[in-house]
């Protein structure tokens, strides 16, 4: 499994075909208390860029972009009753959706944790 | 840290929006409202001359004693709102807005510049401290605060530093405004915030609180097109001012208010509860059923009190019955959203118990 991350501060793991996608733990300290998530539709076709969620804190709204093109698979009801699993775990139980897709380009153009870590150094 | 009205300001601390807003709920929050302008004004028959812009009751105002009024144009649109306070007989402190401070001020001095003494306060600070624990925290620092009632005033030092205290606040809650000198601010802050009842709260929780409160805020629920009746604020109209009482009229703005007044109400300041989590924002427009726009959110948000959104709103006054529903449209989905009592949260203000009053 390999995962990979946008200027966005998204996360997205890498399973075969299918990639599991988030928002980074920078990401969901910037936007505060979380309160309640849209999550797409399951077998919705999504384009890269294109809203694929809608997370509103307390303070504001932020609108998830897709980081890549496909199928939603899968949703995390879990955030429906507990939007706060972000806030207490971005990048493991509060996963937003799983999107199926082919070609991994738009996924492998994307940066690592490496450079991820690099990119966060650089905005503080 | 956002900016604001020309300061940069906290959104909120470590703790987050809603650890901060349930705290004040239940013990006491620290807030830094310094941003907030202190306008001295005073001179000879600063009551009656006062009166002439504000639509308050100042002549009969007891000394000490705090209101809360409304700076108006001919039109009878809202330029600010302000606390105003009596220090003196002939000498009055209004608190106004960051936002609107220097122009307030301008406004003050064109106006009545030639008949009162009018200047900024420099170099005070402003700490409020809110929440049911306030009062037993001022207690444990040495002062005896229940026959204090809340809108009084007072001087007091608080653990050997001379401030003065107004029992008041924007929370819904029983509080304490304390004004300090600016190099003290910082060693007031600290001793409070070591009682442990006591925690820093940012404008992120005193939205969300005020709010509850259903208490308006300046450049959402009310700005200068809006009148104090389409803001829900008539109250702030003394008794003795309005077209029924001992001395009606006599304001900037009052011609326009009293024919308002006198014609059906066209907007109404609500309260809604929309379905759903979806927390509805500042400036959604709201439909009625055959989905004709009636008005917009004003401020809206989630209520950590309550688990779930709430907004204040300002719509078509035909639409303004408590439980009617109406729609509010985000993100190309329907929301039918209730109109509700105000507020939300019940004040929780301190009177003082009969034994105890003067």
């Amino acid at each position: 499994m390999k995962t990979r991350y946008t200027e966005e501060h998204e996360w997205i793991t890498q399973n075969d075909d299918v990639f599991t996608i988030g928002i980074t733990d920078y990401a969901q300290e910037q936007l505060g208390d979380i309160v309640f998530v849209q999550l797409p539709e399951i077998d919705s076709e999504i384009n890269k860029d294109e809203e694929l969620s809608c997370i509103e804190s307390v303070k504001a709204a932020g609108e998830v972009q897709s980081p890549i093109s496909g199928i939603v698979l899968e949703v995390n009801n879990d955030l429906d009753g507990e939007p706060e699993l972000i806030n207490d775990s971005a990048e493991d139980l509060g996963w937003l959706c799983k999107i199926k897709c082919t070609d991994h380009s738009e996924f492998n153009s994307l940066m690592d944790a490496h450079q991820y870590q690099a990119f966060l150094r650089q905005l503080s | 840290m956002v900016p604001f009205a020309g300061y940069e300001m906290p959104v909120s601390y470590p703790s987050g929006i809603i650890r901060e807003h349930q705290h004040t709920r239940e013990h006491a929050g620290l807030f830094d409202v310094s941003h907030m302008g202190q306008i001295l004004i005073e001179g000879d028959h600063c009551a009656e001359i006062l009166e002439t812009i504000l639509p308050s009751d100042l002549i009969s105002l007891p000394l000490r004693k705090l209101r809360y009024s409304l700076l108006l144009n001919e039109q009878g649109g809202i330029l600010d709102d302000l606390i105003v306070l009596r220090t003196d007989p002939d000498r009055f402190i209004l608190v106004v807005n960051a936002g609107c401070k220097h122009q307030d001020l301008q406004h003050l001095k064109t106006t009545l510049g030639n008949q009162l003494n009018i200047s900024m306060v420099p170099g005070n600070s402003l700490l409020a401290l809110q929440g049911p624990e306030s009062a037993s925290v001022m207690q444990s620092l040495g002062q005896q605060v229940s026959d204090m009632g809340f809108m009084q005033n007072r001087d007091m030092n608080l653990a050997d530093i001379a401030c003065n205290v107004s029992r008041s606040g924007y929370t819904g809650e029983d509080g304490f405004e304390i004004s300090v000198e600016d190099r003290l601010a910082d060693p007031l802050a600290e001793i409070l915030l070591a009682d442990e009842r006591v925690m820093w709260a940012g404008l992120g929780a005193r939205d969300s609180l005020r709010m509850e409160a259903g208490l308006n805020l300046y450049g959402q629920e009310m700005n200068d097109s809006l009148t104090p009746l389409d803001a829900g604020v008539f109250w702030a109209i003394s008794k003795s001012r309005r077209p029924d009482g001992r001395q009606p009229g006599g304001f900037v703005g009052s011609e326009a208010i009293f024919d308002a007044l006198s014609r059906p109400q066209e907007k109404k300041l609500v309260g809604l509860v929309p379905g759903g989590r979806v927390p509805l924002r500042g400036g959604v427009e709201l439909l009625d059923q055959a989905d004709n726009p009636i008005g917009h959110v004003t401020s809206g948000g989630y209520s950590p009190s309550l688990s779930h959104p709430i907004c204040l709103a300002i719509i078509d006054s035909r639409h303004s019955a408590i439980g009617n529903t109406i729609y509010a449209s985000v993100r190309n989905r329907q929301i039918p959203t209730t109109v509700s009592t105000l507020p939300f949260v019940k004040h929780r203000y301190h009177r003082v118990p009969d034994n105890l009053k003067k």
